[in-house]
């Protein structure tokens, strides 16, 4: 029996251009529409996974945004046992301040302790990846990130996982748990439910709400500005027959000297 | 959670497919499932069935093993992802069983719940279908980007709702795709110069969703229906006009069911009903030797086999040549049913792509075009083309793009 709980964020979806709004620091809401995170999918994939393997349950955890009921609800249907929101926590925060949230919401209303806590180990929004350690470090937990696969000894009180660096090198470790890995792919691709079963979920399950405790967090670090990329230069598109491109290239290459 | 514990814990739920079990007594509720008791189990539909040989369980054994009350096992199988819905064994059934329409899509459904694993690039255009209402994954707000590129006007009815006569529903791949785009572009002008009162949802436009239904994702088909429903009754137009052969078949023949009541009508026979008026257009000759592929919906599903040859007839210069499978014998190119999400799959498990087999008989005839009316054919068969090294040889043009040629500028 193995308890998981899995901390996922929503993040703007990148399909859509983004807009930065009138004050110049953030995205423009009209804009965005948010999605789980890709990297917290993984987390939720490999927990299902471990649950399948050892037993227990998955406790789905997330930030009371918009659209977070749809990513909680499909990842009740998709197997996980307990979906919670927390609430009260402002929006625009740094990593700091809502790893400081999370960790108070989940001791306070005994979520923790649980076997293991996962999350992805990056989100596309800010690329911080230290939700993870962070919440690990205020749970006074053990961490290891960019996991890509978990074997866990559910009598011993550990798991080996295994780390990726860049490069193709891995590292395995030992780890002690209860512990927070940040999850850098599943075993497996993240899976499909079919939308009949979310719609079932939506019918017979709950989502639970739990507020943070206390003060409300702020930030130390500030957003001062938020900018669109400029463009710089152009492309220039060759035309006509591959011999003339051909050419073309040809004289390109040694105008800039290159040949 | 085993799925039988999932289906107990879901009982309660108001959702069909876990409130019903797919017994034989509950399909033989309705007057087309009891028409299965009729199978003589000759394997027509085995034989006709383009993956027919590589199925584990074809429409034959299905009502073989439903009739034993052994259809767990067929359900259990992922033997039937390879239907790829072209209406092939419902056309030669000699009991006249509705397979492709009724009994398959019931099958399909539960083998799609209990895949214990989906294709990757089926899941893909899963989640894309659910979240942005098209299978490739592109933005809502670029649906109608190719609008600009029209050389006439087009009218896009979230920006001047007045009401319209004719609605057209493009549908994902023709807006999305360049050479779908260049299809719109051509169907555009067509309309254009019918004098035709037309209009586009734009932006608001979804997937209609045939395929995810006959792919046994209902669910998301329920979802795609609501949704498409909701938009259609925002606005006031008199009847549907879709570049969509898929997208025709289910605003015929599933969308009723909730309450759709327009009349529809796909382009090529859209088209073949105002022949007397395109005539006199169509004044440039072509000089192409054309051989047209039966989509299976268009033909096999719907019977419009002549109204798309009418056309090309009518055009300057063609010449129509028949492939040797033609009509209600027409091979598949393999998209329908999900089969266009799940080429990787086939390749995977060593299957012959269909769009191939069919390029090839279509070079046989010594044509140089190859002309469609469903917008999947168009990236199937000049995918196919260039992978068999017949891309000099032969070019894929919708019917409509004949005609669009055909009217000099």
């Amino acid at each position: 029996m193995l308890n998981i709980m899995v901390l996922v964020k929503l993040v703007p979806d990148v399909v859509e251009e983004l807009e930065i709004a009138s004050d110049g620091r953030s995205l423009d809401p009209a804009s965005v529409r948010l999605i789980l995170n890709e990297r917290d999918e993984h987390a939720l994939e490999e927990a299902l996974l471990l649950k399948e393997r050892h037993g227990g349950t998955v406790t789905v955890v997330a930030l009371d945004v918009p659209e977070v009921d749809d990513v909680l609800f499909t990842a009740l249907a998709k197997g996980a046992d307990r979906a919670v929101k927390i609430s009260g926590v402002e929006a625009g925060l740094s990593t700091w301040a809502i790893a400081g949230a999370l960790a108070k919401a989940l001791t306070s209303s005994g979520l923790v302790p649980v076997d293991l806590i996962l999350t992805g180990v990056q989100a596309i929004d800010d690329l911080d990846g230290q939700t993870g350690p962070i919440v690990a470090r205020l749970l006074e937990l053990p961490y290891v990130g960019m996991v890509c696969r978990v074997e866990v000894d559910v009598e011993a009180h550990k798991a080996v996982v295994i780390r990726e660096y860049a490069g193709g090198v891995t590292g395995t470790f030992e780890v002690s748990l209860p512990a927070v890995l940040g999850i850098q792919s599943a075993e497996k691709p993240p899976r499909y439910v079919p939308v009949a079963k979310v719609r079932a979920a939506m019918k017979t399950q709950q989502l639970e709400s739990v507020p943070v405790p206390g003060q409300g967090e702020s930030s130390s670090v500030e957003i001062l500005q938020m900018a669109k990329l400029e463009v710089t230069g152009g492309a220039v598109m060759l035309e006509g027959s591959p011999e003339e491109i051909a050419e073309r290239i040809w004289d390109l290459l040694k105008e800039r000297g290159l040949v | 959670m085993k799925l039988e514990e999932e289906a107990s814990v879901m009982t309660t739920a108001t959702v069909k497919p876990f409130e019903r079990e797919p017994t034989l007594e509950i399909l033989l509720e309705t007057p087309e499932g009891r028409r299965i008791l009729t199978c003589i189990q000759c394997g027509i539909c085995a034989g006709t069935c383009p993956y027919g040989e590589v199925m584990d369980y074809p429409p034959r054994r299905i009502i073989g093993l439903l009739r034993a009350g052994m259809l767990e096992e067929a359900l259990s199988n992922e033997s039937l992802l390879s239907c790829v819905g072209c209406y092939a064994c419902m056309a030669k059934c000699p009991r006249g069983i509705r397979l492709t329409e009724v009994l398959l899509p019931v099958v399909k459904e539960e083998v799609f719940l209990r895949l214990p694993e989906i294709p990757r690039e089926l899941k893909r255009a899963l989640d894309n279908t659910l979240r942005y209402g098209n299978p490739m994954g592109a933005p809502p707000s670029k649906r109608a980007e190719w609008v600009k590129t029209s050389e006439v006007p087009i009218r896009v009815l979230p920006q001047d709702p007045r009401p319209v006569d004719v609605l057209w529903i493009t549908e994902c791949y023709p807006s999305y795709t360049p050479r779908g785009q260049e299809v719109c572009r051509a169907t555009a002008k067509v309309f254009h110069l019918l004098g035709m009162d037309f209009a586009i949802l734009g932006n608001e436009e979804r997937c209609v969703g045939e395929c995810i239904r006959l792919l046994g994702e209902t669910g998301l088909f329920e979802s795609l229906t609501d949704h498409n429903m909701a938009t259609f009754r925002k606005y006031r137009f008199h009847r549907i006009v879709t570049s969509g052969a898929h997208a025709y078949d289910a605003l015929k023949h599933q969308y009723p069911a909730v309450g759709f009541h327009y009349e529809v009508e796909h382009t090529t026979p859209f088209l073949a009903r105002h022949l007397e008026q395109l005539k006199p257009m169509l004044t440039k000759k072509l000089n192409y030797t054309v051989t047209y592929h039966d989509s299976c919906c268009l033909g096999r599903h719907n019977g419009f086999y002549e109204e798309p040859r009418m056309l090309l007839r009518a055009i300057p210069g063609v010449r129509l040549v028949e492939m040797t499978h033609n009509r209600i014998n027409a091979l598949c190119c393999g998209g329908g049913g999900g089969g266009m999400w799940l080429d990787a799959y086939y390749k995977a498990k060593g299957y012959e792509r269909l769009s191939e087999r069919r390029v090839r008989e279509a070079v046989a005839t010594g044509a140089d075009v190859l002309a469609i009316s469903c917008p999947y054919e168009l990236s199937r068969f000049e995918d196919a083309l260039k992978v068999l090294g017949y891309d000099q040889k032969m070019m894929v043009r919708d019917v409509v793009e004949l005609l669009a040629e055909a009217i000099a500028a």
